[in-house]
Formats: structure tokens, sequence, C-alpha cells
């Protein structure tokens, strides 16, 4: 239900324009994007190119998200702090937490290690759903984001993704 | 003129061409130059992140209708060479990408790139799906330049270039003014 929850989520926020690189707890997200009418839906090649189509896609006028795995931050660094914060271009973030417990892939923490301190040092407000329910305060934070004109960046661990059937 | 072309005489034939376009320009020299040659409000200078121009482009292409040009420099591209997978697989009718080809880096003192070697960006292009790639030199980039902007199809031009960096000044304008003129612009061209 998460999955279909964000989707809806994103269509009633304004979201126009999504680019994605894929994440196994998010292939639900991606392809309820994939399928959307209402949002344009790019794979892009690295987390670093598709917050620069979704910087494109803001001048454009569109609302933009992007969905990524927590992995992904360590190449986007650069253009968060001098694309997306420098000119002040709001985009939410929907990063899947791998690497927390439960996780089956020992190298994934070495990230996640590294993924709120990232956070932190880049000044980014950072959300972490654990629980399914917390899925409740997403409407709240995609709204923020446009509000201050900022990236923001929502962490779903795998504690959050129990019992998703997309 | 056609062999000794610097950045900044290819840039002078693109403001000539330049009508409503919008534009979106690679980091260091190239914006610094476009913008003493031509300032407008269509133009997106980027102050950082080199190699995210053509992103940027695309998801402007794709996000409203009027035509958008992406001048990226052959070292800023090959930071990126994905993304010439992405525009392939995307293709936005009204979206071009330029790319002068000067061989160097020209931002950071002229140090050879991988195109001064073995690494041809056209046929990068095509193997990544670009249908339309066109590569000129000199003078020819005006007519290519022109059948792009207009042609209704999705380009990729690569322009060779020699190097070489005009002295210009530093862009003085902050990074927000400069978005936020820019999608007034957008916003204009709308109504």
């Amino acid at each position: 239900m998460q999955s279909k929850t964000i989707l809806r989520d994103l269509e009633a926020a304004g979201i126009g324009f999504a680019a994605s690189v894929p994440c196994k707890q998010l292939a639900g997200v991606i392809a309820g994007l994939a399928a959307s009418p209402r949002i344009r839906h790019l794979p892009a090649t690295r987390e670093d190119e598709g917050m620069g189509l979704c910087a494109g896609a803001y001048l454009g006028g569109l609302r933009p998200v992007m969905v990524m795995q927590n992995t992904g931050l360590g190449v986007s660094v650069n253009v968060l702090a001098t694309l997306i914060q420098f000119y002040r271009l709001p985009l939410p973030m929907l990063i899947s937490y791998r690497g927390e417990v439960g996780e089956a892939v020992a190298c994934q923490a070495e990230m996640a290690i590294h993924t709120k301190p990232l956070l932190a040092q880049l000044h980014v407000p950072t959300y972490h759903f654990h629980h399914p329910r917390d899925v409740a305060e997403l409407p709240g934070i995609l709204a923020h984001a446009f509000t201050i004109s900022k990236p923001v960046a929502v962490l779903m661990d795998a504690g959050f993704w129990t019992g998703d059937q997309p | 003129m056609t062999a000794e072309m610097t950045r900044a005489g290819a840039l002078e034939i693109v403001a000539d061409v330049l009508k409503h376009e919008l534009v979106i320009c690679n980091i260091g020299a190239p914006s610094q130059e476009l913008c003493a040659i031509a300032d407008r409000p269509g133009n997106f200078y980027m102050l950082g992140s080199m190699g995210q121009a053509a992103a940027i482009g695309l998801g402007l292409a794709l996000a409203q209708p009027r035509p958008v040009l992406a001048i990226e420099g052959d070292g800023a591209v090959l930071t990126s060479l994905g993304t010439l997978a992405t525009i392939a697989s995307n293709p936005a009718p009204n979206f071009t990408l330029l790319i002068l080809d000067n061989a160097s880096y020209g931002s950071t003192g002229d140090q050879p790139t991988h195109t001064a070697g073995r690494t041809d960006l056209a046929a990068v292009a095509r193997a990544c799906g670009v249908e339309n790639v066109v590569e000129c030199a000199g003078a020819g980039l005006a007519g290519a330049l022109a059948a792009a902007l207009r042609g209704g199809a999705m380009t990729v031009i690569i322009c060779k270039i020699a190097p070489g960096n005009r002295k210009v000044p530093v862009i003085g304008m902050d990074p927000v003014q400069i978005r936020c003129r820019f999608m007034d612009e957008v916003r204009r061209s709308e109504g």
C-alpha cells in the first residue's frame, strides 16, 4: 500500500515530473510513476543527472520529484550544493534507505552510515520513515519543499516498506 | 575563420542565430563569454555543476513547448556521458544539444580532454541512440544550428572549434537572480 499511497500523494501535490534511479524497495513507486498519466517520468543514468533533469523541469514550470537510493547521495553532493541549493530550487527527494537493520547486503551499510551526516552537513531537511504509517506525513513534506524552495529528503527504510504490495 | 574559430567566435554565431529559444549554458568560460557577447533573460548560466547543462535542458524541453538549446563543452559532456543515453531514449522534439568541442578544458588552463585523443563524441552520441547527430566546424555552425532549432526534431550538434578563451568578466549576477529572470521569461512566453 505504501507505493500506491506515495503515488497518490505525489499526484495530489501537483508533481508533474519525476526522475529516478532504481532501488528494489522503490520498484512499486517507479512502476507507478511510469504508468502515471499526470507525471512525466524519466529514468536517469545517475542521481546527479536526475537532479539536473528535475531542475530543468522546474525552470519549465513543473513540480519535480527525485526518486533514488541513499547510495546515490555521494555522487549528488555537488549538484545538490551548486545547482539545487545555489539557485534555490525546490526538490523533494524520496530516498530508499538501504543498509539499515534488516539489510541483507553488507556493503549497503557503508553508505547508510554516511547518509544522515551527509544530509545534515548539506543542511537538507530530512525526514525518516520507519513504519508504514509514517507515509501520512508525506503530503505535508511535499508541500513544505515547495514552500521553502529547498531540497528535502525523505529516507524510507526497510521497516517502512514492510508489507508493501505495489 | 573555420579552423581558427574559438568558443567565443562560435558563441557569436549562436547569438546571431538565436531568436526566442531558451538557453542553458555550461559552467565557466562558456557562460561568461555568452553573457558578455549577448546577455538575455532567456539565458540560464551555470555557475556550478559541470556536466548538467544537457540534463537541465532536456528537463526544460519536456516541461514546456519553447525550443531549448543546451550548450556544453567536450569536457563537461565527458563527465556525464550517460546523459547522452538519457536524451536519446527520451527525445524532446524542441531540444537541441550543442557541444562545442575544443578538445580541451578551457576554463582550467586548456588541458587536453580525451576528444584530443581517441574519443569521438559524435560516434558516442550515435551509439547512445541519438537519431540526429550533426557535425560541423567554423561558419557551418550557423546553418546547422538554425536547422536544428527550427527542425522539430531533437538534435545533437558537435562543433569542432579551436582552444582558447576570450578575456571576459566573471558573471556578477546572483544565481537566484539568474533563475528568477529566466523563469519570468519562460512564463512571459506562455502568457
